[in-house]
C-alpha cells in the first residue's frame, strides 16, 4: 500500500488496509428559505459539492481547510448526522445513505465522533459515569456492573482516575474534559472515529497529551480516524494522508509527505506558507505567498474553479470550467489534484 | 531610557475563590521600535498585564496593587483619569482578539475612525474624514472612501481586524499592544493582518507587544520574547537566543510540545504533564515545581532569582545552568 511504502509507520503500528469507508460524490447543501408563513427556497448554502475519496482501515485522515471549507460537515455526512443532498458513503461494504432506523444505528455503533469544544459537548447535569455509560445502555451492550466496571475501565484508558466517575463535567479542566469525550467515544468499541478539531480549544502543553493520547488508542484498538482541523502542524503530526479543501471542494488529497512537501495546489502552497513555524533561524528565511482577499461565500461560489478569486496562478479556462478531480500521482503513491493548472 | 518600564507589578482579582494573582511580580521593559513577543497558555497572566498598561482592570473585583509602569518617564499608575485618558489610543493604543466585539456594531466605520481623531489629533469635518480614508487604505482595504459608511457587520473578520489596526495607528502611537490579533482569524487571514501590523509599526517606528500562544508567530515576529507563566515573567531573550537555547524548563516544555510544519513525525510529542496551577493558590516556591523534568528540593521553597544566563537574556529558575532542549527521560511525574 501507499502509506506503508511512503511514511514511517509508527512503532506497532497495524497495518494500513483495505477501504473503509468510500465518500463518492458528497453533496450536502443547506436550503436557504424565505418567507413567515409559506417557507419558500430561495437559495442553497453548497457547504460539500461533489467530493470523492476514501478512508482506509486502520489510517488516520487528515482534512485540513479554512473555517466555511465544509471540512466538518464532511465529517457529519459521514456519519449520516447531516444526511447529504447527495452522492454515498460507503462504510464497510454498506451504503449508509440508503439505510435508516435501526439498521442506520447498528452502523452508529461502529462510528463515532469526538468533538471540538469539550465545555460544550458534556451534560453539564450528568456525571461522568452516566456520560460514559450512556452509548453503552443505548447500545443495550453492558448493564448493572458489568456497566460500571466498564466506565472505570475506560476512564483508565484515558488517562483518568476511575473514581471521577462521580465526578460532573465543571469539575475537570479542558484537557480532561476532552479525555471524558473519548472515553464516551470509545465506550463502544467504534472502529472509526471522526474527531472534529479535537485539541483546537486546548493549550499547547495539554494539546499535545491529547494528540500522544489519540495515537495511543489508535495503535491499542486499531482505530481509524478521519481527523479535522485547521492547525495544519498538528495535521502533519498525526495524518497518513491529508486532504485540503477550500469552499466545499477537495482542492488536493495526498499521503502526509508529498503534501508537506510537494504540495501541487496553489491553495495549498498559500496555506501553508502562510503558517508560521516556531524557529526565528527558520521563519524568517522563508518565502510567503500572501492571498489576497476572503473566501467567496458558498451561497453564490464563483464559477469554474472555486479558488480563481485569489488564485495567484489562475487563467482564463479556471474561471470558464471546473477542473476534474485526478490523479497525478502513480497506482501505489496517489496524488489527487483538482486544478487546471498542475 | 527604554521606553516602557513594568517594574514588579502586581494585579490582583479579588474573588469568592479567594485573591486570583493574575499578575505576580512581573518586570519587563519594551525598548522603542521594537516588537516584543508575550508568550504562555491561558490563564498566565499576558492579557492583564497589557491591560494593566492603560489600567482597563475591571476593579472591582481587580486591582494594581503595587508596581511601577514608567512610560517615557511618567508612572502611568499614579496619573489621574484625565490623564491616562490623554494617553490611551493616542500614544499607545491596542488592538483586540475579537474583532467582531471590539467595534461599535450601531456607528459606522468613518465615525468610529474620526472620533479617535477629532480627540487625540483635533481633526474635524471633511479632515478627519479624509485621514480616516487614508488610514483604511493604509491597511488594504480596497474603496476605502466609500467603506467608511459601512457599519462592522458589513465587514469581514479580517477586515474588521485591519479596521482595528487602521484605528490603533491612527494617532501615530509610541506602544501598541496587540492581544492575540489573530488568533480568531483563518492561517491565511492571520498571515495577511500579521503582515499589515508588522509593516505599519516598522514604518512608523512603533514598539509592539505582541500577545500570543502562537510560538510560530512569535519567532517569525517578535524581536524579543518574555515567555510568562503564573503571573510572572519566567525567561526573557532575544527571539533567536530564545528558541535555540532556552533555559527555563517551562519554555523547553512549549517548544518541545508543539509540531512543527517542517518536521516530518516523530516517535511522539513531548507533552508538558500535569496542569497549570490554580492562581489562587500558588505554592511558595516555584509554579512550574510540580511539572518540571529539572526540579529539586530547593525549588518546591524558594521563588528562584530571575538570573542572568547569556547576553541580554534571562530566566527564573534555580537549575537553569542544567536546563536543555533534551527533557530528561522519565524526570516528571
Amino acid at each position: 500500500m501507499a502509506q506503508q511504502t511512503s511514511s514511517t509507520t509508527r512503532e506497532g503500528r497495524a497495518a494500513i488496509g483495505d477501504t473503509l469507508v468510500k465518500v463518492d460524490n458528497l453533496k450536502v447543501y443547506f436550503p436557504v428559505t424565505s418567507g413567515i408563513i409559506f417557507q419558500r427556497k430561495v437559495a442553497d448554502v453548497r457547504a460539500v459539492d461533489e467530493i470523492s475519496f476514501e478512508i482506509r482501515r486502520g489510517e488516520t485522515l487528515g482534512l485540513v481547510g479554512e473555517s466555511g471549507c465544509g471540512k466538518s460537515t464532511t465529517g457529519k455526512a459521514i456519519l449520516q448526522l447531516t444526511r447529504p443532498t447527495a452522492g454515498s458513503v460507503v462504510f464497510d461494504g454498506t451504503d449508509l445513505t440508503k439505510i435508516k432506523g435501526g439498521e442506520l444505528r447498528r452502523f452508529r455503533r461502529r462510528m463515532q465522533m469526538i468533538f471540538q469544544d469539550p465545555y460544550a459537548s458534556l451534560n453539564p447535569r450528568m456525571s461522568v459515569g452516566s456520560i460514559i455509560s450512556e452509548p453503552l445502555t443505548i447500545h443495550k451492550l453492558a448493564s448493572g456492573k458489568e456497566k460500571k466496571e466498564r466506565v472505570q475501565q475506560l476512564l483508565q484508558t484515558v488517562g483518568l482516575n476511575p473514581y471521577f466517575a462521580n465526578r460532573f463535567p465543571h469539575e475537570f479542566s479542558g484537557g480532561q474534559r476532552q479525555r471524558i469525550g473519548i472515553a464516551r467515544a470509545l465506550a463502544v468499541e467504534p472502529d472509526f472515529i471522526v474527531c472534529d478539531e479535537p485539541v483546537s480549544a486546548l493549550d499547547v502543553s495539554i494539546q499535545a497529551q491529547i494528540i500522544n493520547l489519540l495515537q495511543d488508542l489508535q495503535d491499542q484498538f486499531g482505530l481509524t480516524y478521519l481527523f479535522i482541523a485547521h492547525d495544519l502542524s498538528v495535521v502533519r503530526h498525526i495524518s497518513d494522508r491529508v486532504g485540503v479543501m477550500y469552499l466545499g471542494h477537495m482542492m488536493e488529497l495526498t499521503d502526509r509527505d508529498s503534501i508537506f512537501e510537494n504540495p501541487l495546489h496553489p491553495y495549498t502552497k498559500a496555506l501553508l506558507s502562510a503558517v508560521p513555524i516556531p524557529d526565528p533561524d527558520v521563519e524568517r528565511k522563508r518565502e510567503r505567498i500572501i492571498l489576497l482577499g476572503d473566501v467567496p461565500s458558498p451561497l453564490r461560489p464563483p464559477p469554474g474553479c472555486v479558488f480563481h478569486t485569489r488564485c495567484p496562478i489562475a487563467i482564463d479556462e479556471c474561471r470558464a470550467r471546473r477542473p476534474d478531480w485526478r490523479n497525478v500521482g502513480t497506482a501505489d503513491r496517489e496524488h489527487w489534484v483538482w486544478c487546471h493548472r498542475v | 531610557m527604554p521606553l516602557l518600564e513594568v517594574k514588579d507589578l502586581r494585579t490582583y482579582f479579588y474573588t469568592q475563590e479567594g485573591v486570583v494573582k493574575a499578575v505576580d511580580g512581573t518586570s519587563y521593559v519594551v525598548e522603542e521600535g521594537e516588537t516584543l513577543g508575550l508568550v504562555g497558555e491561558s490563564g498566565c497572566g499576558k492579557s492583564v498585564s497589557a491591560l494593566s498598561i492603560l489600567r482597563l482592570i475591571p476593579q472591582p473585583p481587580g486591582k494594581i496593587v503595587s508596581g511601577e509602569i514608567i512610560f517615557k518617564g511618567r508612572d502611568l499608575l499614579k496619573l489621574d483619569e484625565d490623564e491616562i485618558r490623554k494617553i490611551r489610543g493616542n500614544e499607545i493604543a491596542m488592538v483586540f482578539q475579537e474583532p467582531m466585539t471590539s467595534l461599535n456594531p450601531v456607528l459606522t466605520i468613518g465615525r468610529q475612525l474620526t472620533e479617535t481623531l477629532e480627540l487625540h489629533m483635533d481633526l474635524h469635518g471633511q479632515a478627519a474624514r479624509n485621514r480616516a480614508a487614508e488610514l483604511l487604505e493604509m491597511v488594504g482595504i480596497p474603496e476605502a472612501k466609500r467603506r467608511l459608511d459601512d457599519y462592522p457587520h458589513q465587514f469581514s473578520g479580517g477586515m474588521r481586524q485591519r479596521v482595528m489596526i487602521a484605528m490603533a495607528m491612527s494617532c501615530n502611537p509610541k506602544l501598541l499592544l496587540a492581544d492575540e490579533p489573530t488568533t480568531a482569524l483563518d492561517v491565511t487571514i492571520q498571515a495577511q493582518i500579521l503582515e499589515v501590523m508588522n509593516r505599519l509599526s516598522r514604518e512608523f517606528g512603533t514598539a509592539v507587544i505582541i500577545i500570543t500562544h502562537n510560538l510560530g508567530v512569535v519567532a517569525r515576529y517578535a524581536d524579543r520574547v518574555n515567555v510568562m507563566y503564573a503571573g510572572r515573567v519566567i525567561e526573557t531573550a532575544s527571539a533567536v537566543e530564545l528558541y535555540r537555547n532556552p533555559k527555563h524548563p517551562y519554555t523547553v516544555g512549549l517548544l518541545n510540545s508543539v509540531p512543527r510544519l517542517d518536521e516530518t513525525r516523530k516517535e511522539k510529542l513531548i507533552p508538558i504533564e500535569g496542569l497549570p496551577p490554580d492562581l489562587a493558590h500558588l505554592p511558595p516556591g516555584c509554579p512550574f515545581y510540580p511539572r518540571c523534568a529539572w526540579r529539586v528540593d530547593k525549588c518546591r521553597e524558594e521563588y528562584p532569582p530571575f538570573n542572568l544566563v547569556g547576553e541580554k537574556h534571562y530566566a527564573a529558575c534555580w537549575e537553569s545552568d542544567r536546563v536543555r532542549r533534551e527533557v530528561p527521560v522519565g524526570a516528571a511525574n
